[in-house]
């Protein structure tokens, strides 16, 4: 448990200096830079929660397809070097990200939160992670599962929720994808009237 | 590594990118931000996922899994408004020479 504490603290300080520098850091590139730690990151504390499908995902979509399609427009614009100016609103939107850290931080700190049994952690544990891992009946077995539960541990994954609970909502997304990148390539055409692309 | 620190570490994610989306001149900047917002909002996601009890968890054990769907949802949605954000910022650019938000006043008389 020591190590997680450790693990999850570095992860926490390198998720909080990289996100002020973000928003702090005058030149964007470095800025968009610093995003990219924050996104690793986060990743890691995705593994601490067990969840390593969406840490996998994480790094694959927002490091290598978000983080570089934002470099690359920042290459593509001018003010690289002093892009990243506050404009006059920077007072007010500070003091109200102040009173709202302060609003949740209170309500993460006050709710009586209704927390897993702990005799179901282990066995939640094994399907958060299945996502990633094939869950053999020896496993299952070292786990403490009984074998009327395994198939049933077996059986429920990421996968198999996205495609049956969750298949219109899945569905609807995909759709919206397309939506937003037939969307995306329209705006970026070549204007056919001006002849300037 | 308690609950209420992941919560914390992402309220105080949130913030800084709700600050940034606010108080940045730059719409790349902006950009930014909103996904610090996105990123902040998974983690609480995951977390209550891997700590909390959900509410079907006697009927069915799978259920333990739904913050992580709802956080591909957000990924994925996440990724469109990147697409589509990145796609306005080149239309705006080549329009008006400049990423700057408080140059974009076309639309104010």
């Amino acid at each position: 448990m020591l190590f997680q504490d450790i693990v999850f603290w570095i992860l926490a300080v390198m998720a909080i200096v990289g996100a002020l520098g973000v928003v702090l850091v005058p030149n964007l590139f470095r800025a968009a830079l610093l995003l990219i730690v924050v996104f690793v990151s986060v990743a890691g504390m995705f593994i601490l929660l067990s969840a390593e499908f969406l840490a996998v995902v994480q790094i694959l979509i927002y490091v290598g397809a978000i983080a570089i399609l934002i470099i690359f427009a920042i290459m593509l614009t001018r003010d690289v070097q002093h892009g990243n100016l506050p404009n006059r609103m920077q007072i007010p939107a500070a003091v109200f990200a102040a009173l709202l850290l302060t609003a949740l931080v209170a309500v993460a700190v006050d709710t009586k939160w209704e927390f897993l049994p702990a005799d179901q952690q282990d066995r939640a544990e094994l399907i958060q992670v299945n996502a990633l891992t094939t869950l053999t009946g020896e496993v299952l077995d070292d786990a403490g599962v009984s074998p009327e539960d395994q198939t049933e541990v077996q059986e429920s994954g990421l996968a198999d929720l996205l495609i049956s609970d969750y298949v219109l909502p899945f569905e609807a997304v995909s759709v919206l994808l397309l939506a937003a990148l037939i969307g995306a390539l329209v705006l970026v055409r070549p204007n056919p009237g001006t002849g300037r692309g | 590594m308690s609950f209420e620190a992941f919560l914390i570490v992402a309220a105080i994610m949130f913030c800084i990118g709700l600050y940034g989306a606010l108080a940045r001149r730059n719409v790349l900047a902006v950009l930014m931000s909103i996904e610090l917002m996105f990123n902040g909002v998974n983690i609480t996601l995951v977390a209550m996922a891997k700590y909390l009890a959900p509410a079907g968890l006697q009927n069915d054990i799978s259920t333990v899994l739904t913050g992580q769907v709802f956080a591909v949802f957000i990924i994925t949605v996440a990724a469109a408004e990147i697409a589509l954000g990145l796609g306005i910022v080149f239309a705006m650019y080549r329009t008006n020479e400049t990423v700057d938000l408080s140059e974009a006043t076309q639309l104010r008389h």
